[in-house]
């Protein structure tokens, strides 16, 4: 339609009871929202959850999304937070061929990425990065090269800055 | 106070004030029927599906505004009762489902009976519950009662597993709510908003109100006559606002939309403002969005934010309940009036006039025509009768021809287009009013949808009267294939002149059955069917291929009519 679809971070505050993520999930497929990333778990209160969901929507669907959230019931808040107002971070393990000639390398480079080696195997490296997005996908290109076996990734989580 | 959970569900349906249930039992339901056998505050109806349960009960709430409850068995019973709890929520009708569940402990293993009810309605219920213990029950059951009835109304269902209607609690029927920490509607309407609002009407030169079940819900009919009446503002209402401000006021335009009048569409695309109260702007409303009212700014006023900009730009939103914003509406407009504000609008007024005269709404010449029915059913209960519909050309010709002047005295199934939903929504509403004339408008596909339930009204001697407008055809369907399909009637002919005998069937189940096929025959056998005190079905044998007109063709613009 011409109008510029843009990844935005939801912050859901949910009651922490069964069947709540089904209902947040359900209403993004159901309403044809795609989500990018989700990750939920308990807040500092044990009775909330806070779900944190990447979408990839234009603004009129935002709000639409923003106004159907409102309306399940075990949604308590549900806040935009633009990445220059918060602080977004997603945690990857990514699993690299090596061999005796680039495990050096890859160390390197993980090390320059502040990473972590988290497991060493005869042909792979484990590799822990926590970051934002374009630092993650930095370091993604850069081991691509050496062939990324498997990944896994936590999915964004994000609070507000101040 | 010790007792079962079963008992606790009948003490909390007690308290919330329900004196009757639609429902039908089955194996996890058998500890709850038990105790509802000794109630005496609350009569059981037991219908003979499911489907026919959750409509009864949305009838009964359309009608009496008060919350309609329904009961099922696990698996096939919930899910039977599912298209009903669909239709109800879809057009924002309170009703509360217990539905019986496996044991606790089987839950998931495909047991016997089982179908994951909660998962199944979560996407088409206002809320749900799947309860794990007894102690819950007073707080879910008086949340359902509150979910349903408050903010937009709609459908709540309780899940109710077999072990946890056997068990015990101490039962203390929470006085008011003590959780749902997310659940806040918003009733009163931003006063600054409203007189922003109210500006805008009194600048207005070509405005109009366009009203939908929201006011209906709201209980804001007066509300709604006083501001019409106030500013002589030109009156249109959808399907399901039908009776919130008389259609027989010469302010009135009827019915806007895909069968609506044409000049209260022309009024739309003319008008340059619209004052939404409770209505959605659904497609069937709007036609093609993006050349609807293109001189039109918008005030909509709704309970629910998440209809107002959906599909139509707002450029005053208030969110609030309608009755309250008309109210503040009225006191903000008053004195502006009386200042000798707004502008003159007897030129629109004019034009208007002209419509009407131009493009009047008639009942054609020739045969047994469904519209000549439908006119004559008006005559002859003299517009005082509580009408329900099926879905289909039925509906539409009953929404076009009996003149609605009443709220909540013309139900029909609009947002989901339930076909079957009239015959056991009529049940519902007659015995929510009992001194109600209440007269099922049916199609002949529609009615043999839920037929079954005519044992119903029999047995439990509900005299609801249907009028079966039979053409042989799934009329609508038919005419669209006649309009955009060339003529190609593929399965939508029912051959009803074959089978079945609509009069024999009526006496079958110990109703009263007439038929009809001459025009002078419509009056006298719709005063036989008003004085007999059984169920009765009339047989219309209508022109087969009688057209819904006006009509906008689907995705055409709102002015663009067939037949207008």
């Amino acid at each position: 339609m011409g109008v510029r679809a843009v990844k935005h971070t939801l912050s859901i505050l949910v009651e922490n009871k069964p069947g709540v993520l089904a209902r947040v999930a359900g209403l993004f497929s159901r309403r044809g929202f795609n989500i990018d990333s989700l990750a939920v778990a308990v807040t500092e209160k044990p009775e909330l959850s806070r779900m944190t969901v990447v979408v990839d929507v234009e603004e009129h669907s935002l709000e639409q999304v923003h106004k159907q959230l409102n309306k399940l019931i075990n949604v308590i808040k549900v806040t935009d937070l633009p990445a220059e107002n918060s602080v977004q971070r997603e945690l990857v393990l990514f699993k690299v061929k090596t061999n005796p000639n680039t495990r050096a390398e890859i160390i390197e480079i993980v090390d320059i990425f502040r990473g972590k080696i988290v497991d060493v195997g005869s042909g792979t490296l484990g590799v822990e990065i926590t970051g934002t997005g374009t630092k993650i996908k930095a370091l993604e290109d850069l081991l691509k090269p050496y062939g990324v076996v498997e990944c896994a990734r936590t999915g964004m989580v994000a609070l507000p800055r101040g | 106070m010790r007792m079962s959970g079963a008992e606790a569900i009948l003490k909390s349906l007690e308290k919330e004030g329900v004196d009757v249930i639609f429902g039908i039992p089955g194996g996890v339901m058998i500890p709850l029927y038990d105790v509802l056998m000794d109630s005496k505050n609350i009569r059981h109806i037991l219908t003979r599906h499911e489907q026919g349960a959750a409509h009864a009960a949305d009838g009964y709430a359309r009608a009496t505004g008060k919350v309609g409850v329904c009961m099922a068995t696990s698996g096939p019973g919930a899910c039977n009762l599912v298209t009903g709890l669909a239709t109800a929520n879809m057009d924002s009708v309170p009703v509360v489902a217990i539905t019986g569940q496996v044991g606790t402990h089987v839950i998931g293993t495909d047991a016997f009976q089982e179908a994951d009810t909660t998962g199944i309605t979560l996407s088409m219920v206002k809320h749900n519950y799947l309860l794990k213990d007894p102690s819950e029950i007073p707080e879910v059951m008086q949340e359902a009662f509150l979910i349903a009835s408050t903010g937009r109304p709609g459908v709540v269902v309780v899940d109710l597993p077999v072990d946890v209607c056997r068990g015990e609690l101490n039962f203390k029927y929470p006085e008011k709510r003590t959780r749902l920490p997310g659940y806040k509607p918003t009733t009163t309407g931003n006063a600054r908003q409203i007189k922003a609002a109210s500006k805008l009407i009194v600048s207005a030169e070509r405005p109009v109100l366009y009203a939908g079940g929201g006011v209906v819900a709201s209980g804001a009919s007066q509300e709604l006559r006083k501001l019409a009446r106030l500013l002589e503002l030109p009156v249109t209402t959808t399907l399901l606002g039908k009776g919130v401000f008389p259609e027989t006021d010469k302010l009135s335009l009827g019915m806007l939309g895909m069968h609506g009048t044409s000049y209260a569409n022309f009024v739309m695309m003319e008008t340059d403002l619209i004052i939404a109260v409770g209505a959605r702007f659904d497609d069937r409303i709007t036609g093609r969005l993006d050349t609807f009212a293109p001189h039109a700014k918008v005030i909509h006023v709704d309970i629910d934010p998440a209809e107002i900009s959906k599909n139509v730009k707002a450029d005053i939103p208030i969110v609030g309940d309608a009755g309250k914003v008309l109210k503040e509406m009225l006191t903000a407009l008053e004195p502006e009036v009386e200042a000798g504000k707004g502008k003159d609008l007897k030129p629109w007024h004019r034009l208007i006039r002209e419509w009407k005269k131009e493009y009047p709404l008639l009942v054609p010449e020739g045969g047994l025509r469904p519209q000549f029915v439908v006119s004559e059913i008006y005559r002859v209960t003299k517009g005082k009768a509580l009408i329900v519909t099926e879905v289909g050309q039925n509906q539409m010709w009953a929404a076009q021809f009996y003149k609605s002047t009443k709220p909540r005295h013309f139900l029909s199934s609009g947002g989901l287009g339930t076909m079957g939903y009239g015959f056991p929504a009529a049940i519902g509403a007659k015995v929510g009013c009992p001194d109600s004339l209440v007269i099922d408008i049916a199609g002949d596909g529609s009615i043999q949808m839920n037929v079954q339930e005519l044992a119903t009204a029999v047995i439990e001697k509900i005299p609801v009267v249907v009028a079966i407008l039979n053409n042989g055809y799934l009329g609508m369907v038919r005419q669209w294939q006649e309009l955009f399909y060339d003529r190609r009637y593929s399965h939508t002919d029912l051959q009803t002149n074959v089978s079945p005998d609509f009069v024999k069937l009526a006496e079958a189940y110990g109703a009263m059955g007439l038929r009809v096929t001459k025009p002078e025959e419509v009056a006298p056998a719709l005063r036989r069917a008003f004085k007999a005190r059984v169920p009765v079905f009339i047989d219309f044998v209508v022109e087969p291929e009688e057209n819904v007109f006006p009509m906008v063709a689907p995705g055409a613009s709102l002015d663009d009519m067939i037949g207008g």
